[in-house]
C-alpha cells in the first residue's frame, strides 16, 4: 500500500474561495482525509464564477477553478442552519483531527460550531480560522480577498515599476494566505503528536504576506525609510531585467551578479563596442545609466528567441530565463521533465491537465489521486460508513433537506 | 516555555532567502535550527542590508537579522576533510537537514543523501534548489528574478496592470525566494509528522520555480486547457484605483458587494440605471462607469474610503506602506511587530507570525546570530572537541 505523510489524518473542511481551498487541497496532496463541508443554499461561489472570470459556470459540478483547488477531497452537503446538521457536525469532529474554517470572524461561533465548543465534543481538536485580519483587533470584522491582502499588508506597495501603479499581483496571494495555514496545522499537529494537545489557531491573510517581506520591514525599523517600487531593478546587480524577445509578447530575464558574469555576458554578446563603454565598467556605472544599458540590451535580445537568449547566456554562466506566460508552462521543456503536470478525468469537465504537488518527497510523495468531488458526492459515505447512520436516517436527512 | 516544534533538530547549509526563511520558520515554533556558515564570508543575505545608516556591517543586515532569528550559528568550511567529518558529526545528532547547494554539490563533496542516510537512517533531507534535483535546467544559474518570471505569475499580474506597455515586473523585494522557503517548511514538517508514525527518513526535492508555479494553479490551469485564454476577460467594476493620498482597492464580486460599495458612494443616480442592473451589464459597461467610480476615490483619502466601504460591507483596502502597516491600529493591537534586541544590531521591531497558536505562541527566544557566535558552544560543548582543537580549527580555516 501506498503511504502518504499525513496517513490517518481527518480534516473537516468549511473553507470556501481560494486561500482555505488551497491550505486543505495541499493537506489532501499529503494524504489526509479532507471532507468539504458544503450547502446548495450557500455555494462556494468558486462553483460558479471566479474573480478572473466573473459567472461563467455552467453548474456547480462545471468548474474548473473549483476543480483546481480542491482535488483529493471529499464533499458532504448539510443545511448548517438546521439544529441537526450541527449535530452531525459534532458526530463528525469526534472522528476528526482538525477543522478549517475562513468564514468572518464570529459566524462559526453563531452556527454554534465555535472552538470552544469544538473541544467540548472532542478535546484535542486542532482548529484553524483564517481571516482577512484575524479574529482580534478593531477591525477584524473587515473582509477581503486576495488583492484586498495584498494592500493591506503592504506587498502592492512594493511591486510593480517606480512612478507607475503599485501591482495587486495575482490570486497567488490567496493561496500564499493557504500555504501559511498549512504549515501552522502541521506545528500543532506535530505538538499534539508529543504533548497529546489540541489548540486554537487565528490566522490573519494580511500578516501572512507581510511576513513574506520582512527585510522592508527592518528598514523601516532601522532607517524610518519606506520601501519603494522598483520594478525588475536589483541596484546590487546590472543588467537585472526582463527584455524582450522575437515575437509578440516573449521576454527574457537577466541578472547578472559578480564582475566575472558581466565579463561573461559582454563575451556571449559577442563583445559588442559599447559593452567597453567606460560607463559600464563597474556595477556603479552600470546602475547609473542603466537604461541606457537596457536599451541596448534590448536591441540584443529582440533579434533571438527567449529560449534561446537563455541557452547563450545559461552556457556563459549567466543566469537568464524565459519569462513564461500561463500557456507557455506545461509545454516547457524542464516542466515537462519533471513530470509537474498530472491527468486527471474528471466526470464533467473530461481530461484536464492539473499542476501536480510542489515537492518531491523520496520515500512518501504526495499525489494528485482524483478530481475535486461534484456536490455532495460523498454524502453517503459520510453519513453512512464513517458515522454509521442507517440508510433509513440518511433518507429522513435528505427529506427534510438537512443534508442539500 | 514549551512550544509546537520543540525537541526538533535542524541543521541547516543555506544562504540568503529561502532556505534560511525555511528554517527561521521552524526555529519561530522551538525548533533548535543550527545554522552552518562559511568561516569569514558569512551568508550572502549578510553583505545585502538594508543596513542602519547604510553602512555595510556583516552583523547589522536587515535582511540577516529577519531571516535568522531563533537559530545558533556556526562556521564550517565543507570543502576540508575535518569540515566533512564535523559535518556528518552534527547530520549524525539531527532530525532536519536543510541545504540549497545546487545539485549535485553535495554528491561531490560526498555529503548527499545516500551517504549521510548511511550515518543517520532516519534524516529527513530538504533540498531547495532554483528548477529543483532533475530536468534540463537543474544546474542553471537563477536569481530572485528569474525563478519569478519562469513561474508564470510575472505574466499574470502584468495581464491585470495598466502598464502593458512595460515588459512584465517582479512580485516586490524577494517574495518568490520566501515562498519556496515556506513550501519547503511544510513538506519537512509534513515529512517529520510522518515519522513521528515511524515513517521512515527521506530526501525532499523542493523546486523553487514549482513552488511559485504551484501557488498560481488555478490560473496556469485555466491557460494550459484552455488555449483561446491569451488574455484576462474583464470582471468587474472597481479594483485597484488612485485616490487623494495613493491608492486603494475595492472589490464587489457579489452583488450584496456592489450594492455597498454604491451606498458607499452616496447611492449616485448613474449606479441606479439600466447599465448598472446586474454584473454582465457592468461589465458591458466598464469603460463608461469605471472613470465615474475612480472620479469619487480621487476626492478621498485612502483611509476614509477603507473604514466607509467596510462599514457598508464592502472589501476595501487602503494600499499601504510599510510605515503605513507598521502604524496600522490593526496590527498594533495584535501586536503583530515584535521587538528584539540584538547584541550588534540593537533594539528592533520585527513581523512575528501571523498565527496565533492559544497553547504555543511564536516566540522570540533569541535575536540572529553573529558569525560563528555558538562554535564554542556546539564544537566544544556538544561534539566534545577541546579549546585547543576549536583553536587550530580556525586557524585552518576549518571553522
Amino acid at each position: 500500500m501506498k503511504e502518504y505523510p499525513l496517513d490517518g489524518i481527518r480534516i473537516v473542511d468549511f473553507t470556501w474561495a481560494w486561500a482555505g481551498p488551497y491550505a486543505t487541497l495541499l493537506i489532501a496532496l499529503l494524504g489526509a482525509e479532507v471532507i468539504k463541508v458544503e450547502s446548495r443554499k450557500r455555494l462556494d461561489h468558486t462553483r460558479l464564477r471566479s474573480l478572473m472570470t466573473g459567472p461563467t459556470m455552467g453548474n456547480p459540478d462545471q468548474s474548473t477553478v473549483f476543480n483546481d483547488v480542491n482535488l483529493n477531497k471529499l464533499s458532504l452537503t448539510l443545511d448548517l442552519t438546521k439544529p441537526k446538521a450541527i449535530k452531525i457536525i459534532k458526530e463528525l469532529v469526534k472522528k476528526a483531527d482538525v477543522v478549517i474554517q475562513n468564514m468572518r470572524p464570529g459566524v462559526m461561533e453563531r452556527l454554534g460550531l465555535g472552538y470552544e465548543t469544538l473541544r467540548e465534543v472532542k478535546p484535542d481538536i486542532i482548529m484553524l480560522s483564517s481571516s482577512a485580519l484575524g479574529s482580534t483587533g478593531p477591525e477584524r470584522n473587515y473582509s477581503g480577498y486576495a488583492p484586498t491582502f495584498s494592500a493591506m499588508s503592504g506587498m502592492a506597495y512594493i511591486s510593480g515599476y517606480p512612478d507607475k501603479q503599485p501591482s495587486t499581483l495575482s490570486g497567488a496571494i490567496d493561496t500564499r494566505v493557504g500555504t501559511t495555514s498549512v504549515f501552522a496545522i502541521l506545528a500543532a499537529l506535530i505538538y499534539r503528536q508529543r504533548t497529546g494537545k489540541g489548540q486554537n489557531i487565528d490566522l490573519s491573510s494580511s500578516e501572512a504576506i507581510s511576513c513574506l517581506m520582512g527585510e522592508a520591514f527592518l528598514d523601516y525599523s532601522m532607517n524610518q525609510r519606506i520601501k519603494e517600487r522598483d520594478g525588475n531593478a536589483d541596484h546590487t546587480m546590472v543588467p537585472h531585467g526582463c527584455y524582450p524577445c522575437q515575437g509578440e509578447n516573449h521576454w527574457v530575464t537577466i541578472a547578472v551578479s559578480t564582475e566575472d558574469e558581466w565579463q561573461a555576458f559582454c563575451k556571449a554578446l559577442g563583445s559588442p563596442a559599447w559593452t567597453k563603454d567606460s560607463r559600464f565598467t563597474d556595477t556603479q556605472g552600470r546602475w547609473q545609466n542603466r537604461e541606457e544599458l537596457n536599451q541596448l540590451i534590448s536591441e540584443w535580445t529582440i533579434k533571438h528567441a527567449d529560449y534561446e537568449v537563455t541557452e547563450i547566456l545559461q552556457n556563459a554562466g549567466v543566469a537568464a530565463i524565459p519569462t513564461l506566460r500561463g500557456d507557455m508552462v506545461s509545454k516547457d521543456p524542464h516542466i515537462i521533465g519533471r513530470n509537474l503536470f498530472d491527468e486527471i478525468e474528471h466526470p464533467e469537465l473530461g481530461k484536464r491537465l492539473v499542476v501536480g504537488p510542489p515537492w518531491r518527497l523520496s520515500a512518501t510523495p504526495a499525489e494528485v489521486r482524483r478530481p475535486a468531488p461534484l456536490i455532495g458526492e460523498y454524502n453517503q459515505y459520510v453519513l453512512g460508513e464513517l458515522l454509521g447512520m442507517e440508510q433509513s436516517e440518511i433518507d429522513q436527512l435528505i427529506e427534510e433537506q438537512i443534508v442539500n | 516555555m514549551e512550544q509546537a516544534l520543540s525537541g526538533v533538530k535542524v541543521l541547516e547549509y543555506c544562504n540568503f532567502v529561502s532556505g534560511p526563511y525555511c528554517s527561521k520558520l521552524i526555529a519561530d515554533l522551538g525548533a533548535e535550527v543550527i545554522k552552518i556558515e562559511e568561516p569569514g564570508t558569512g551568508d550572502e543575505a549578510r553583505h545585502r542590508g538594508p543596513f542602519p545608516g547604510d553602512i555595510p556591517d556583516p552583523e547589522r543586515s536587515g535582511l540577516f537579522l529577519y531571516l535568522n532569528t531563533n537559530k545558533l550559528g556556526i562556521t564550517l568550511n565543507l570543502e576540508s576533510t575535518a569540515g566533512k567529518k564535523v559535518f556528518t558529526e552534527l547530520v549524525k545528532n539531527t532530525d532536519v537537514l536543510i541545504e540549497d547547494t545546487t545539485p549535485g554539490t553535495m554528491n561531490n563533496l560526498g555529503l548527499g543523501y545516500d551517504s549521510l542516510k548511511e550515518v543517520n537512517p532516519s534524516l529527513i533531507m530538504t533540498s531547495i534548489t532554483p528548477y529543483g534535483q532533475t530536468g534540463p535546467y537543474r544546474g542553471y544559474k537563477a536569481h530572485h528574478l528569474n525563478i519569478y518570471h519562469s513561474s508564470g505569475q510575472a505574466q499574470f499580474s502584468y495581464s491585470m496592470s495598466q502598464n502593458s506597455n512595460l515588459p512584465p515586473v517582479k512580485g516586490g523585494g524577494f517574495l518568490g525566494d520566501y515562498d519556496a522557503g515556506l513550501s519547503g517548511a511544510v513538506a519537512t514538517l509534513a515529512a517529520f509528522f510522518k515519522r513521528t508514525f515511524g515513517g521512515t527518513g527521506q530526501h525532499i526535492d523542493i523546486s523553487r520555480q514549482e513552488s511559485l508555479i504551484s501557488l498560481d494553479r488555478i490560473d496556469i490551469g485555466s491557460f494550459t486547457n484552455d488555449t483561446s485564454m491569451v488574455e484576462r476577460r474583464r470582471g468587474m467594476l472597481g479594483g485597484l484605483m488612485p485616490c487623494k493620498d495613493g491608492h486603494v482597492v475595492v472589490l464587489a464580486p457579489q452583488q450584496h458587494q456592489w450594492e455597498a460599495m454604491v451606498q458607499m458612494m452616496g447611492n449616485p443616480v448613474w449606479a441606479m440605471g439600466e447599465k448598472c442592473r446586474d454584473e454582465f451589464a457592468r461589465s458591458e459597461h466598464a469603460e463608461e462607469l469605471q472613470p465615474l467610480i475612480n472620479e469619487w476615490m480621487l476626492e478621498r483619502t485612502k483611509d476614509e474610503i477603507y473604514h466607509l466601504g467596510q462599514s457598508y460591507g464592502c472589501p476595501a483596502a487602503p494600499v499601504n506602506s510599510t510605515a503605513d502597516v507598521f502604524n496600522s491600529p490593526q496590527m498594533k493591537e495584535r501586536g503583530f511587530f515584535a521587538d528584539i534586541v540584538h547584541s550588534k544590531a540593537g533594539r528592533l521591531s520585527y513581523p512575528s507570525a501571523s498565527y496565533k497558536l492559544s497553547e504555543t505562541p511564536w516566540q522570540a527566544n533569541r535575536a540572529a546570530p553573529l558569525l560563528g557566535e555558538h562554535n564554542q558552544e556546539i564544537y566544544c560543548r556538544r561534539l566534545g572537541f577541546s579549546s585547543e582543537e576549536l583553536a587550530e580549527m580556525k586557524t585552518s580555516g576549518v571553522i
